[in-house]
């Protein structure tokens, strides 16, 4: 066999196996959008459950998933970037900082349900928060923390050094060097981690078992200390222990259908903002 | 005045400069030349301290800018690198507008006088023999400049904060012929005004540009001497080596 025709046998080995990844995901896409799309009605989106889950909206959910994007943004952004710029650009490359940034590899491989259970045991019991939504996304920030820092040291890596040393040649300090030159050219890609992490946030659903997700609240929260509905948690609740499976089926798909939407438009949101500040900071 | 007191330097156990002592006047242009990994750009980034950033390096003997030593604790080596400014191998222009590259260091100063950034990026090009060529586009990314443009817009930019002394590290040899000998009459045109320290591989352009050249081999200052009686009658045989091409 000539060399030509075994890259063409690869080749071809590779576009299936890529098309096959592909079709798998446009196939499940594709089968809760046939099934939930019938559900989706300005109802769905804006009621409450009625009649035992089996009918009526979802808005609790959505309104609770919504109030732990944000309160776990709020929480694990500022400290997530505020790390990976330390250890990236002011640690050095000690024993001590190497062995904190395989600590924090690891953390990101920790199974959810850990921080699930942690977060009960520090935030709903011993700081006494109760289920809330701070300690759901206090456990939620705390689990998307590590892919935080980990893109975000990334992208500021991503940065050659030579425009590190033209800021500090012309006298400007390190810190105005980061401020002024590093961050805003890395931006856009922590902007990706940042979304990316969110994704993460609007999907999980051990974490917030037993931290802040109720079985079956009709009702919107009015501060940080309430309970809400979850949007994960619940389409798990309506999918294996509501009152009525069968009759629940099309609401479960509903609910997947909008989960799925909200983590789409947020990645779309990441790739338009990724677009908006690379083109912002070529020119600013 | 900026002076070398028998300094020698380290990268952790790499004696990479050894025993150099020199002296280089005001409003000269001072050329660098040896074989690659003779010192001669350590050399250079000790005066802007620019070596500093390497872990791992050490330092003895004493750097001298108008006779006050650069690595005394007293020192701020921001304020002594507003004094002494750097343009490097690769152009380096910040992702950002031609105008905002210039007046980069003029904001970090804190300088917020619109009229006067205006005025000092203006007079920053025109000393930079780029403003006819970029007064159109000032808001205009400098990437989008050619790579000589970009390496005149560097020069612009470290003359922007007022420098006395200008530290080059091979500015052309990343530039076609033609850019290169924009930069190389612009070093001409700056002596006036600037001390400028240049390093270069190409022999040409030390004796085009410079007064006075340094020749480094091994970590050693080799010899030391006006340009010309360097060009024309070097005193050591390494040197006259070096020139005629027999090694490097």
């Amino acid at each position: 066999m000539t060399a030509k025709t075994n890259q063409k046998i690869a080749f071809c080995v590779f576009r299936i196996l890529g098309m096959l990844v592909v079709g798998l995901l446009f196939w499940i896409l594709g089968f809760i959008i046939y099934n939930g799309i019938g559900v989706i009605s300005w109802e769905f989106l804006t009621g409450y459950p009625t009649a035992g889950m089996t009918s009526g909206g979802i808005l609790p959910a959505i309104v609770g998933t919504l109030c732990l994007i944000a309160g776990s943004s709020i929480i694990a952004f500022p400290l997530g970037i505020l790390s990976a710029i330390y250890s990236s650009e002011y640690a050095g490359n000690g024993k001590m900082v190497q062995f904190i940034r395989v600590m924090t590899n690891n953390l990101g491989g920790v199974p959810s349900i850990i921080f699930g259970l942690f977060g009960m045991a520090l935030f709903v019991n011993t700081l006494g928060f109760g289920d809330s939504i701070i300690a759901g996304s206090l456990t939620l920030g705390l689990l998307t923390l590590p892919l935080i820092i980990r893109t975000t040291e990334e992208a500021l890596k991503a940065i050659p050094d030579s425009f590190r040393t033209a800021g500090l040649a012309l006298g400007a300090t390190k810190l105005q060097t980061i401020n002024r030159v590093v961050l805003p050219m890395a931006f856009p890609n922590i902007i990706t981690g940042l979304i990316l992490s969110i994704g993460r946030v609007s999907g999980e659903t051990a974490p917030i078992l037993f931290t802040v997700a109720a079985y079956f609240l009709p009702k919107l929260p009015t501060g940080i200390f309430d309970q809400v509905m979850a949007l994960p948690y619940h389409l798990y609740v309506i999918a294996t222990s509501g009152t009525d499976l069968e009759a629940s089926r099309p609401m479960a798909y509903g609910t997947a259908l909008v989960l799925i939407i909200i983590v789409l438009l947020m990645n779309l949101l990441a790739t338009a903002l990724r677009r908006w500040f690379s083109k912002k900071v070529k020119t600013h | 005045m900026i002076e070398a007191k028998n300094v020698d330097f380290y990268y952790g156990d790499f004696h990479a400069l050894k025993g150099i002592s020199m002296k280089i006047e005001n409003n000269t242009v001072t050329a660098f030349i040896g074989p690659s990994g003779c010192g001669k750009s350590t050399f250079l980034r000790l005066f802007n301290r620019m070596n500093d950033l390497i872990p791992d390096t050490r330092l003895t003997g004493e750097c001298l800018i108008n006779g006050q030593n650069i690595y005394d604790k007293a020192v701020d080596v921001t304020e002594l690198r507003k004094n002494v400014g750097m343009v490097f191998q690769k152009p380096n222009p910040f992702p950002k507008t031609i105008f905002e590259n210039i007046a980069f260091g003029l904001r970090v100063e804190g300088i917020n006088d619109k009229n006067f950034i205006q005025q000092q990026v203006e007079e920053s090009l025109k000393s930079a023999a780029l403003w006819e060529e970029v007064k159109d586009k000032l808001k205009k990314s400098a990437f989008e400049l050619s790579g000589g443009q970009q390496q005149r817009l560097c020069i612009a930019r470290a003359l922007a904060i007022k420098p006395d002394i200008i530290l080059m590290d091979e500015p052309a040899s990343a530039l076609d012929p033609i850019s290169t000998s924009k930069i190389e009459d612009l070093i001409h045109g700056l002596k006036e005004n600037y001390t400028i320290v240049i390093v270069t591989h190409n022999m040409q352009q030390a004796a085009r540009v410079s007064d006075k050249t340094g020749f480094f081999m091994l970590g050693k200052l080799v010899e030391y001497n006006d340009t010309k009686k360097m060009f024309l009658s070097p005193e050591k045989e390494e040197t006259q080596n070096y020139i005629t091409g027999r090694f490097g």
